[in-house]
């Protein structure tokens, strides 16, 4: 079966900073994968180079069995024009550590304004699958609402929503639980639960050990820029091989 | 108690200028009332309004472009763009009005649309009359305001989180469909307030164009009291029509600007008519 991520010695710098020294991993579809490491680990970095919204170094990115971001002729690779990395971005879902929902859009808006604009699905289709999905992750009364109006925990599930609108074959979750206050982290660890119990395939960068532990199939722990260690969560959390994992789970855990 | 002391003083000098203004014959109070309705007097008012509006849509349309060319990652078009607000914020705009009036069909007395560089000629025309001098007044004034707008249009955009472009991109949206549907609509609550200054700042301004010999409404009324010596009073004709415009463009400002702020704050003061009718309903209810 294709892999529906493979990445091959991916590196990615800023300046001087090296901050990716050549990542390889896959994930099966189906499969959700724990990313956990301390800040500045390159793991936040990893996760935007495979939607492209950052461009890679050297290395090969697939999701699906396509490259990410460019094309390959031979030996050679091009970057592909703005237009194409777009439609290649609309089949990768992704949930940021700030929300970044629109805030001068409803609820509503925000989850029918990528299928309509870019998919080109019909207004009253796009509506229908929007109260669906926000009826999913609990909000179906908050669709008429800003998303100033809401509280952190709620618009990161309606970000949650707004991305799986796009029928995503690929989910990435940025941190998603970082920036709620305690009590709020519950909803949205339920629906990213939920959500991989549906069978959608999901890299997730987090803190969340419990979650990790609970709901991945697989845990990757990174530091520098390099994977330290990779195996499955209760495995890797119970008996860490390598000085540098054990050294972060115990101050974490 | 000081404070009743200072509000008393400047009340009582206020009401002391008034008093004396009002009641000065020199000023002419039915002159004014004579000319503030004749008809030269209200075509001037048409044409400063058109030149207005017309100046200040060249500059917003204008002013969006150059913003998003000098953002833009080509260094061709961002250099572009960034000549072009150094040209026209580095000379004054009554030398552009002047220059446009004058030396434009000086330097090119034939107007063609066809190929450059030689190529055939598709349409061709007297520049003195494709170029009107009300054309020359709207091109000076406006091509300067779109240097203006540009500057503020690029504040607006750049105040915009970058996580908005970032979540569009991310959605597969296009930078065009970022620009149009994300980040513009939310700049516009940095680009209006300053837009609304520029505009009624346009309204003024336009009065330039009599360099050219445009009768906008301060031409107009030099034009009538050089013949008829009453100076002060077409002056205060001009300057009540400004006034009166000036207030229309700042009611309209303050409703653009609270439809701009929606889903930024929980809820938004209500607006005067609103408190009238609040007021009005609780009259009502006893």
């Amino acid at each position: 079966m294709e892999p529906m991520l493979k990445a091959e010695g991916v590196h990615k710098s800023f300046g001087r900073l090296e901050v990716l020294k050549g990542i390889t991993l896959t994930v099966q579809p189906g499969e959700v994968m724990c990313m956990l490491g301390p800040s500045g680990s390159g793991k936040s970095t990893f996760l935007r180079c495979i939607n492209h919204l950052e461009k890679i170094n050297a290395g090969r990115l697939y999701v699906d069995g396509t490259l990410v971001g460019y094309r390959q002729e031979g030996d050679k690779i091009y970057e592909l024009r703005e237009s194409e990395v777009a439609r290649e971005r609309a089949q990768i879902g992704m949930v940021f550590q700030r929300f970044n929902l629109f805030p001068h859009m409803n609820v509503l808006h925000n989850v029918i304004e990528a299928p309509t604009r870019v998919k080109g699905v019909r207004r009253e289709a796009a509506v229908q699958q929007a109260s669906e999905l926000l009826d999913r992750v609990g909000l179906a009364d908050k669709i008429a609402a800003y998303p100033a109006q809401l509280s952190g925990g709620q618009q990161q599930r309606v970000a949650i929503a707004r991305a799986l609108a796009m029928e995503p074959k690929l989910m990435l979750f940025d941190e998603p639980t970082s920036a709620l206050d305690p009590e709020l982290v519950g909803d949205v660890l339920d629906a990213m639960r939920q959500l991989a119990s549906d069978g959608m395939t999901m890299v997730v960068v987090t803190h969340e050990i419990g979650f990790a532990r609970e709901v991945g199939d697989c845990l990757v722990f990174m530091d520098e820029g390099v994977v330290v260690e990779t195996g499955h969560p209760r495995e890797v959390l119970a008996n860490p091989k390598e000085e540098r994992t054990k050294a972060f789970l115990s101050k974490v855990l | 108690m000081g404070r009743w002391v200072a509000a008393a003083i400047v009340g009582f000098v206020a009401a002391a200028l008034i008093y004396s203004f009002a009641t000065n014959e020199r000023v002419q109070w039915g002159v004014i009332g004579d000319f503030l309705f004749d008809a030269r007097v209200l075509r001037g008012v048409r044409t400063t309004l058109e030149l207005t509006v017309l100046a200040m849509v060249i500059g917003i349309v204008l002013g969006v472009i150059l913003a998003v060319m000098r953002l833009s990652a080509n260094p061709l078009v961002k250099s572009v763009s960034w000549f072009y607000i150094w040209f026209f914020r580095g000379t004054p705009v009554l030398l552009q009005i002047l220059f446009w009036g004058v030396a434009i069909s000086a330097l090119y007395p034939k107007i063609s649309i066809g190929i450059p560089f030689g190529g055939p000629v598709i349409a061709s025309g007297n520049a003195n009359k494709l170029v009107t001098l009300f054309v020359a007044g709207v091109l000076g004034l406006g091509l300067n305001e779109g240097a203006y707008m540009s500057e503020i249009v690029r504040a607006g955009i750049i105040s915009v989180d970058e996580g908005q472009q970032e979540a569009a991109a991310s959605l597969g949206m296009t930078r065009l469909q970022t620009m149009r549907r994300i980040v513009l609509p939310q700049a516009m609550r940095v680009i209006i307030p300053p837009t609304g200054n520029e505009t009624i700042s346009m309204l003024k301004t336009s009065s330039l164009v009599s360099v050219i010999a445009v009768t906008d409404l301060t031409y107009t009324v030099t034009l009538i009291y050089s013949q008829n010596f009453k100076t002060i009073p077409l002056l205060l004709v001009a300057a009540i029509w400004y006034l009166f415009f000036t207030t229309l463009l700042s009611i309209g400002q303050y409703y653009i600007e609270r439809y701009y702020a929606r889903g930024t704050s929980r809820g938004l003061p209500p607006t005067p008519m609103e408190k009238v009718r609040l007021l009005m309903a609780r009259r009502g209810g006893y």
